[in-house]
């Protein structure tokens, strides 16, 4: 209209808000959920009682609350399902992937795999022909078929990765545990991809019409989707490591390339309708040890840091729109259904989960307890992206229904059990995780019992994980390593955990040292600064000449010519959550008697 | 997967060969492996017996491919002797199931004699203490150190974390780890797990 009207006089200033109505939004949104959470943060106690997740949520639907009254229009604050599913969810699940605990999940790949296949499966069935029996008796007020409830048993009946994160996370159970719910709520997209697919396509195609040979396809389509998600993972990780073996005098370019490639794989995964979590999560998972070794230190934690930002943004983000969207939906309520749904839920997860450990137990080294397996039960959060498939279903009469259920089951995990997963755990003295740091006493003689133990297998002519894990590292070092990385890398890397845990700790050391006002002269890394600054700037007015000097424990600085030193931490990632390892970067300045400066 | 024959297995006239069932009673009791982990062992050392003797000696394990380029090939070997008890040269069948019976999952309701905690730190520590003294010095140490990380660093450096280790953990500052020193520093690991083989059946 504004177009249309020609001007009859110069505006001073005009008002037009819907150039930058989408972006702004967004901006708005985003920034009202970092200052929700900021106010959490700062009354006192709440956080201890609540999660993170169910106070946004609760948020968000007072919001939405008073949006509607207000009569805002629904869609400024309907969370789309292609907004959710293409930009809040990659960093979330690329952020898990690329800090995830890589030995524990492989040590315990097996039983991940039985619980993301076998009960994923289990689970969808089970709730699905429920529901059809209990149908068949004319108690749901809106008529549903077989084939749409195999669909909404894909949607509510697996765990999502993005609530047990989150719950989980403040649990801080020991990893074990952790990486086993973990695990299955990745590895399941896969399954929960393909039923949702192949339902859908069901449902469409009409449930009279469906033939053998679609159910034939299908089967095989579950395999294409799990492995086709991992190549496509794979193969960008390998991509992106091979680039950054390029980067050595152009490092601002790193972050991009870890950031944008692994999005580039969860976005043509999902194109080709593959598994775009498993690409996304395995991508991080394999690029991470090359790329770290080839970004500067400050690159790799600028990069960290980044990962963690949109990582949490899109949390927080997510969790709010769940709240708000409660009041934009369209609904249906039907009690029974919404009763009926929960309860099957929770009794279908707690027997597949005893079944499959009683079985998962005569084959693994660490059983899981009576208490594993509750928590393991109970544990399975339902979330996010449950929403997402659900508002993203055709348009057939049960689907408000099916989204009011799906969201009630959501409210009930994380209100119910995430409120409550933490009291249940210690008052189980559930085992908690290993927080210490590792000594170099335990570096050493870990690297020393995997190689006795996967001696130990040879011997007793067994393959098990020892022998997988140590061939692995070799063909690792000996091939892959050669081509991800860059030369000078190469050349300088410290092969092996033991130095590399030795170079940290010396550095911890250097800090410490000087916070005590100590000698820094028997630390490593300060001799070998000096050294360094020497061989390289030259000794005018220096008394250190020679390039190999030793610093006997008496001497004090002023001897070697030093007044005044100072170390200028760069402030370490104050995230509340840091899944990696503590990166620290230390600057030791040094200011030599004759002026000089090293840094 | 190998074939097991649950029969007695004979090679040879050797009737030192033949694993009779009161046997298999006397080592399942002993050890707690059961009967069919204890045939497939047997298969096993049949195996690794390549001359036929009824024993094994160094070299026969140290034809095993993988041990060859493990860095602590030898070490193990070693140890695996020591361990076996009063002859150092020849393993019998018996001894190489007792010493693999270290390496059983502890099930921690049950105290076993063969394989609890000590038993594994006690394994592990023999790896280090190259002249059975009961202490790791810092020269023993320092071998050891150097066959898993000896290529990618300097002799400088290699003293270094070996001085660094051995103050981390030596408690009564004798510039030696002894076995008690040894397990308080591996308090914190989960040995139990990290130690155990899982034996197919």
């Amino acid at each position: 209209d504004d177009e249309d009207e020609k001007l009859t006089r110069f505006p001073v200033m005009r008002v037009d808000f819907s150039e930058v109505k989408v972006p702004l939004i967004i901006a708005i949104w985003l920034v009202t959920a970092c200052i929700a959470k900021m106010i959490f943060h700062h009354i006192p106690h709440l956080l201890e009682m609540f999660p993170d997740s169910s106070l946004l949520i609760m948020f968000g639907l007072i919001v939405g609350i008073i949006l509607n009254v207000l009569h805002v229009d629904k869609s400024t604050f309907n969370l789309d399902n292609e907004v959710f599913m293409l930009y809040l969810l990659p960093p979330l699940v690329f952020d898990a992937g690329y800090f995830m605990p890589a030995r524990q999940f492989f040590d315990n790949l097996g039983s991940i795999l039985t619980f993301a296949m076998i009960g994923t499966t289990f689970n969808i069935v089970a709730i699905a022909l429920s529901l059809y029996a209990v149908s068949l008796t004319g108690l749901f007020s809106v008529e549903v078929n077989v084939v749409e409830l195999l669909l909404f048993g894909s949607v509510a009946g697996d765990v999502d990765p993005v609530a047990v994160i989150v719950i989980f996370e403040e649990l801080g159970v020991n990893d074990v545990l952790f990486i086993s719910v973990f695990g299955e709520s990745l590895l399941n997209d896969g399954v929960s991809v393909l039923f949702y697919n192949i339902f859908k396509a069901f449902v469409e195609i009409g449930p009279e019409n469906i033939i053998t040979q679609d159910v034939v396809n299908g089967f095989f389509a579950y395999f294409i989707v799990c492995f086709g998600g991992l190549a496509i993972g794979l193969i960008f990780a390998a991509i992106s490591a091979f680039l950054t073996r390029f980067t050595k005098d152009i490092d601002i370019l790193n972050p991009v390339y870890v950031l944008v490639i692994p999005y580039m794989a969860f976005l043509v995964a999902e194109a080709l309708s593959l598994s775009s979590i498993i690409a996304a999560v395995f991508c991080g998972a394999a690029m991470k040890m090359y790329v770290k070794e080839n970004m500067p230190e400050r690159s790799a934690s600028a990069t960290a840091y980044l990962i963690k930002v949109l990582s949490l943004s899109s949390e927080t983000v997510i969790f709010l729109f769940l709240g708000l969207s409660t009041v934009s939906s369209d609904h249906h309520w039907d009690s029974s259904f919404i009763v009926l749904t929960v309860v099957f839920c929770f009794v279908y997860r707690a027997l597949a989960v005893v079944v499959l450990c009683q079985i998962l137990n005569k084959f693994r080294v660490q059983k899981y307890s009576k208490v594993d397996q509750f928590i393991l039960a109970y544990g399975g959060l339902r979330g996010a992206i449950a929403y997402g498939l659900a508002v993203a279903l055709p348009n057939f009469p049960a689907k408000p229904m099916f989204v009011t259920c799906t969201i009630i089951i959501i409210y009930f995990t994380v209100f119910l059990q995430g409120l409550t997963l933490k009291p249940i755990a210690q008052f189980l003295q559930v085992e908690k995780k290993n927080e210490h740091e590792p000594t170099m006493t335990e570096c050493i003689y870990q690297e020393l019992i995997d190689a006795t133990m996967s001696g130990m297998e040879d011997i007793a002519g067994q393959k098990g994980h020892n022998w997988i894990r140590e061939n692995f590292k070799s063909f690792n070092n000996n091939y892959i390593k050669r081509i991800l990385i860059n030369k000078e890398a190469q050349r300088n890397m410290d092969k092996t955990k033991i130095v590399r845990l030795y170079r940290r700790l010396q550095l911890q050391d250097a800090q410490n040292l000087v916070k005590v006002s100590g000698d820094l002269s028997k630390n490593q890394v300060f001799v070998d600064a000096l050294l360094q600054h020497t061989k390289t700037r030259g000794s005018r007015g220096n008394t250190l000449y020679s390039s190999r000097v030793s610093f006997s424990p008496h001497d004090t600085m002023e001897q070697h010519g030093i007044v005044d030193y100072d170390i200028d931490r760069s402030p370490t990632r104050s995230i509340e959550r840091t899944r990696s390892d503590p990166l620290s970067n230390a600057r030791v300045e040094i200011r030599l008697s004759n002026g000089q400066h090293i840094v | 997967m190998l074939n097991i024959s649950y029969n007695v297995v004979r090679m040879g006239n050797s009737s030192s060969l033949m694993l009779r069932d009161e046997e298999i009673e006397e080592i399942s009791r002993e050890t707690e492996f059961n009967r069919n982990q204890i045939v497939r062992l047997y298969s096993r050392f049949l195996s690794l017996d390549k001359k036929g003797q009824g024993f094994l000696e160094r070299e026969d394990l140290m034809n095993v491919p993988e041990l060859a380029v493990n860095p602590l090939g030898d070490r193990i070997v070693d140890a695996f002797f020591t361990l076996a008890g009063k002859d150092d040269k020849h393993l019998n069948f018996r001894q190489f199931v007792q010493v693999l019976a270290y390496f059983q999952p502890i099930d921690k309701s049950k105290k076993n004699q063969l394989n609890d905690r000590s038993k594994k730190l006690k394994f592990a520590f023999m790896m280090y203490d190259l002249n059975r003294n009961g202490y790791i010095t810092r020269e023993e140490f320092k071998v050891i150190l150097n066959s898993m990380v000896g290529a990618n660093i300097t002799a400088d450096q290699l003293d270094k974390i070996a001085d660094r280790t051995i103050e981390e953990a030596d408690a009564d500052q004798d510039g030696k780890i002894s076995f008690d020193e040894f397990c308080k520093a591996m308090e914190k690991t989960d040995i139990e797990d990290k130690m155990s083989i899982r034996f197919l059946n």
